[in-house]
């Protein structure tokens, strides 16, 4: 079983893709993860040797951050913005799109699914 | 886009010479301003700016965290009440 960085890796797959399950880790953070450790990129996670997962482990560990870590960072950024009352900070914690997207319409992926607004007229098919 | 590092941030000149002026005389004033797009420089952590919203200044203390922020990003230039309808008006009525 090879268990990285707190995460179970998919046993079938090719390593190159398997590594990338580990949250901030996408194909060309793990391609490079895989040429560094010397590991082939085509082996399939359950016939990896423990030596060669411990390789793998190592390199996460030295060279990027993942997971927990990667989440704690991120969550201390936007908190940075919204701390020192910016307006990026605010849009964070209104939940509304940060970048200067149009929110009239759109925008649903930040706002979450369409609530219903009382009183509002449906609009009529002609 | 980042902007070119070899340009370095861009401030106003007469900010940035208000700044240090206050700085070599070891003072706080406001320094009124209309220059939104001034970035914060570490020079000016500790200072007071009266940044123009389009309609009147908003007063902006500058902390370590909001160096390399611009001016204008504490000073919103709209203000949302939020919608119309029984809801809002229901808030209204009795305010918590």
């Amino acid at each position: 079983m090879a268990r990285i960085a707190g995460v179970d890796l998919p046993r079938e797959k090719r390593v190159a893709v398997a590594l990338t399950y580990i949250h901030g880790i996408g194909r060309p953070t793990s391609d490079r993860i895989l040429g560094e450790s010397g590991v082939s990129p085509a082996t399939r996670v359950r016939d990896l040797s423990d030596a060669e997962v411990a390789r793998l482990r190592q390199v996460i560990e030295r060279s990027i951050r993942v997971e927990g870590a990667l989440r704690t960072e991120v969550a201390m950024n936007v908190k940075r913005l919204m701390d020192i009352g910016s307006y990026r900070g605010t849009r964070h914690r209104r939940g509304l799109p940060v970048r200067g997207q149009r929110t009239h319409t759109n925008a649903r992926t930040k706002k979450g699914p369409r609530r219903a607004i009382a009183g509002k007229k449906k609009a009529t098919k002609k | 886009m980042a902007r070119s590092v070899k340009k370095g941030p861009f401030v106003q000149e007469a900010l940035l010479l208000k700044v240090d002026r206050l700085n070599h005389s070891n003072e706080k004033k406001v320094i009124k301003t209309w220059s939104r797009s001034s970035t914060i420089l570490p020079e000016f952590v500790g200072h007071t700016f009266a940044v123009h919203n389009g309609q009147k200044f908003i007063p902006v203390f500058c902390t370590e965290n909001m160096v390399g922020h611009k001016l204008g990003e504490f000073s919103p230039t709209r203000l949302f009440r939020g919608h119309s309808g029984k809801l809002a008006a229901d808030r209204k009525a009795k305010p918590e």
